[in-house]
């Protein structure tokens, strides 16, 4: 997710030197200012006491995350229970996101793995025709994917006109809908990462173990998987932690039953909830747990550079 | 027949030509062009419904451009494009300045922290960000708007401005600049007049992906947008949560011909720059 | 000989990379006009040296004079001193013309004044021709004389090149060599020339440096550097050179008398000599004759025979174990010994020298 080394090898230069801080001093401004201040106020926020129809009060009060976790009856004075609702969204967005992951590492490491191994120019128009569908506006595939598979869409009608169903598949607003949604949005996230492993791979290396007889699963599993393990691995964080937080797959591909993470916020905020602390809370709950997998992710790339 | 030569040769276990790989490679390509192939089809439809096939016509993009609704989507298109033109300058000038710092100014304090926070928008989720924004302007009692979108593009903009934009800088080594000082040019000469023009190429990636990137933004502008005001994304959004119709299928594929555009131009931009760098 | 007359006074310099010494206190003075080459195998500091003159690098100690002024306060942009560097770092989105006229408008050239400056440059580099074209579409031999004309144009007091012939082919090599030294004398600039082709250092310079992990190890000229090393390393570096361990009984005014492994006593002239009375003789190849066994100075055994073209060489060895190099024309009276026979070798009396380690 880091968007090249600070100082790779080759570009020890200090042409410009002692004019560091100066120059970073926009991007410190910007994301300072317009984006790492604002998640820190809205941590704040999360502390803070709901007015109604939006905005807050400024009371501090841990009532958004005992909201969040805690069920306390209709009147607020029953003995406190664990609320599931919002666990369980956490849950399934969670178990959404994974599925879509998985979707897209069944599909992704084979295409990733034929253009890897195509010669050295028709791998670059294989890579541009993976990657022309992801610079569509998202919405644009979303609502095209919506367009695609409803009951009356296209979909159905071919497959009930050339006889394979009587009636529609009924895809439109369930998990496996959403599920294809979030695979539709974030694939070339998967195919790219692996895709530079495989590329990397000597493959004279698998030659000499085809020489030795082994069949060709035997060398995927012992030969060549340690080498694109570091490619699937980043693929799937970077396909799972966007489709975590998604809004407008589970949004327009799903129903009230495959509401996620995206949408509880966004109800906080723009929809009917108006519960700003609550939303923040469920913000920062996000932010925590994509954090932390980031940071595993980090720690074991540091370890495996030992 | 060009593989003549590699069948002889070929071994009886190629991991090149693994069983079953290339039909799931045309699957995935299909998964990823059906749906936008069947809405750019249909946008040509007749037929006032969207699902019966009337045959074919351009009523609906004479829709989109002088319809009922063309005045409001044309004003949100505007908007999106004033926001992607602007925010995308203002992240590629954002971000060369912080690729030179990475890339040419040697070691200084707070060098690491100021990487992680370049990426920083990367890894923290759309929907955070969209939500910290919001809670932040509405704090500091920003008028949402316009100016409120565009600070917020700009922010998400830089580090996708920076990818290309840094890679070049580290793929041109430091010894044109040397020899424009050796040659008496000051510094700032030298960067104006010989880096600049050299990683040019990085520059129109970083330009045009910044500028792809902020047209494809629904969710962060449509918490910061504050009412009456839309992007062509969050005008179609609120058009679609009523129902699809056949104008937005009109607009989607308008869209999608911008983007196929703009992203096969920075892939000839990259490929030029690249061949340009071989040569040399 | 007054400061005026030295372009580029190095005093002492020293620098450090981190724990690690580039240059180990090196002084040496370079005259304007002269053709003066840095020579040293790969790793010696001469990169090093010349980026210090440039103004790429800071020293630690001793100081650069330009003309008596001290430089170490310039930047390398205010330094009147140009460079052809190793790679030519030509600007690629520049034409040839472009390239030439950078350094001039940068100075404060007017562009009129600049694009007539570039075309006489151009015409002594004779690329009158290439005037428009980029850097890409030049050969290798015209984009070294491209990076030369832009680097002479704005008339620099002193003119640095590092290895700047080296991507170079061997018969462009040697034909830019005589062009190189033409336009030295031409334009009367000093040029400081690194090269760790000793060939080309001596047919080249008016003197030479030889350096050595950081160390100068002799200033002089061609012919000094060549016939009177003044140490094992330089005689070593510079040509093919016999090295015999001899045991020295005397050094007086520059003339030694030492005792040769065969126990002949010999005279020979001295450079310096180790406290404990050994030493080495340095003999270059070509200035023994062979002679009968026992008639001349030491009695070898001949191993091998190597055939070079206008030279043949015969690898021997003496009675202690130690390889001489003898190197005999290839003409038709040459009678050439046959290998296992021992034959005896007689050294040309001034020829031969005696250095220390
Ligand atoms: N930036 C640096 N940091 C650390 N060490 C350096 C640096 N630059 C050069 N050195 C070291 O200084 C020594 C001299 O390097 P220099 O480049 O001057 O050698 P050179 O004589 O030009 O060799 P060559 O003939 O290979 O070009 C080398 O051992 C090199 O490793
Ligand atoms: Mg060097």
């Amino acid at each position: 997710m880091a968007a090249g080394a600070p100082d790779g090898a080759s570009s020890k230069s200090d042409i410009y030197a002692g004019n560091g801080p100066r120059l970073m001093l926009p991007v410190w401004v910007f994301i300072g200012l317009f984006l790492l201040l604002p998640v820190a106020l809205m941590g704040v926020y999360s502390f803070l006491t709901k007015e109604f129809r939006g905005g807050v009060i400024w009371d501090f009060t841990l009532t958004a995350y005992d909201q969040f976790f805690l069920d306390r009856g209709l009147f607020g004075d029953d003995p406190a229970k664990i609320e599931w609702t919002y666990i369980g969204i956490f849950w399934r967005s969670i178990w959404q996101a994974g599925m879509a992951t998985i979707m897209c590492l069944l599909i992704g490491f084979p295409t990733a793995w034929f253009i890897a191994t195509r010669d050295a120019k028709t791998r670059s128009i294989w890579l541009f025709l993976i990657t022309i569908p992801y610079w569509v506006n998202l919405l644009i595939r979303t609502v095209s994917m919506k367009f695609l598979i409803r009951d009356t869409g296209p979909l159905n009608e071919f497959l009930m006109w050339s006889g394979v169903i009587n009636e529609p598949l009924g895809l439109i607003n369930t998990n496996f809908a959403v599920q294809l949604g979030l695979f539709y949005s974030y694939l070339p996230f998967m195919v790219l990462p692996i895709y530079a492993a495989v590329e990397r791979y000597d493959f004279s290396l698998s030659e000499a173990a085809a020489d030795l007889y082994a069949n060709v699963w035997t060398i995927l599993r012992l030969v060549i998987l340690p080498v694109v393990k570091p490619g699937i691995i980043a693929g799937c964080i970077l396909v799972f932690v966007p489709s975590l937080g998604a809004f407008l797959a589970p949004d327009l591909l799903g129903g009230a039953k495959t509401f996620m993470i995206g949408s509880l916020i966004e109800e906080q905020f723009k929809g009917n909830a108006g519960n700003w602390p609550f939303g923040a809370a469920a913000s920062m709950i996000l932010l925590s747990i994509v954090m932390a997998v980031l940071l595993i992710y980090a720690r074991s790339q540091t370890k495996g550079d030992k | 027949m060009a593989s003549k030569k590699y069948l002889l040769k070929a071994p009886k276990n190629d991991l090149r030509r693994l069983p079953g790989f290339t039909t799931v490679t045309l699957l995935c390509l299909f998964i990823l062009y059906a749906p936008l192939m069947v809405v750019a089809i249909y946008s040509f439809n007749a037929s006032t419904s969207i699902t019966n096939w009337g045959g074919w016509s351009l009523a609906w993009y004479g829709d989109v451009f002088f319809g009922p609704e063309a005045a409001k989507f044309q004003q949100a298109a505007i908007n999106s494009l004033i926001i992607a033109v602007c925010a995308a300058f203002a992240a590629t000038i954002i971000a060369t300045a912080a690729a030179v710092a990475m890339n040419r100014t040697g070691a200084f304090r707070g060098k690491t922290s100021g990487f992680m926070l370049i990426n920083l928008p990367l890894m923290v989720p759309e929907v955070v960000t969209a939500v910290a924004s919001l809670v932040f302007f509405s704090t500091i009692g920003f008028t949402t708007g316009l100016g409120t979108i565009l600070l917020a593009h700009i922010v998400f903009c830089i580090p996708f401005a920076y990818l290309p934009i840094s890679a070049r800088m580290q793929s041109v080594p430091d010894l044109y600049e040397q020899a424009a000082m050796d040659l008496y040019a000051t510094p700032l000469e030298a960067f104006k007049l010989v880096l600049l023009p050299i990683m040019m190429p990085g520059l129109m990636s970083g330009f045009l992906l910044a500028f792809i990137i902020s047209l494809d933004d629904f969710l962060i502008t449509n918490f910061v947008k504050g009412a009456g005001i839309e992007t062509l994304p969050t005008a179609v959004f609120g058009s679609v949560k009523q129902g699809i119709k056949p104008n937005i299928m009109a607009i989607s594929t308008l869209m999608l011909g911008v983007s196929v555009v703009f992203v096969s131009l920075s892939w000839l931009i990259g490929r030029a720059g690249q061949s340009q760098q071989e040569t040399k | 000989m007054t400061s005026s007359d030295i372009a580029i006074d190095i005093d002492n310099v020293v620098k450090r990379y981190g724990a690690f010494t580039a240059l180990h206190g090196v002084s040496m003075q370079i005259h304007a006009n002269e053709f003066f080459t840095l020579l040293g195998p790969s790793g010696c500091g001469k990169t090093t040296l010349l980026r210090s003159i440039a103004g790429f690098e800071d020293v630690n100690e001793g100081a650069i004079r330009l003309y008596g002024n001290d430089i170490a306060p310039l930047p390398p942009h205010k330094r009147p001193i140009n460079t052809v560097f190793q790679q030519y770092a030509l600007f690629p989105h520049m034409t040839v013309t472009e390239n030439v006229m950078f350094g001039l408008r940068r100075s404060g050239w007017s562009r009129i004044e600049a694009a007539t400056r570039a075309d006489d440059v151009l015409k002594l580099v004779q690329l009158s021709n290439f005037a428009d074209r980029k850097p890409a579409q030049l050969s290798g031999g015209q984009q070294q004389r491209v990076a030369l004309a832009r680097a002479l144009a704005p008339r620099p007091k002193v003119l640095l090149l590092d290895e700047p012939l080296s991507a170079l082919d061997l018969k462009l090599r040697q034909a830019v060599r005589v062009e190189l030294k033409q336009i030295q004398r031409e334009t009367g600039i000093a040029f400081i020339f690194v090269t760790h082709d000793q060939e080309e250092a001596l047919t080249m310079s008016d003197r030479i440096a030889v350096m050595s992990s950081g160390h100068v190890q002799q200033i002089g000229t061609p012919r000094e550097i060549y016939e009177t090393p003044i140490n094992r390393f330089v005689a070593d570096f510079i040509g093919e050179t016999n090295l015999l361990n001899v045991t020295v009984q005397s050094v007086s005014e520059g003339t030694a008398q030492v005792i040769l492994p065969s126990g002949h006593p010999f005279s020979c002239p001295a450079a310096t000599v180790n406290s404990d009375g050994t030493g080495h003789l340095s003999v270059r190849p070509e200035r023994i004759e062979l002679c009968p066994a026992g008639g001349g100075d030491l009695d070898v055994k001949v191993e091998s025979q190597v055939y070079l073209g206008t030279d043949i060489q015969l690898h021997t060895r003496v009675a202690d174990g130690e390889k001489m190099i003898v190197r005999l024309q290839n003409a038709q009276s040459t009678i050439l010994p046959e290998i296992d026979t021992v034959v005896g070798l007689k050294i040309e009396a001034g020829a031969a020298r005696l250095l220390a380690d």
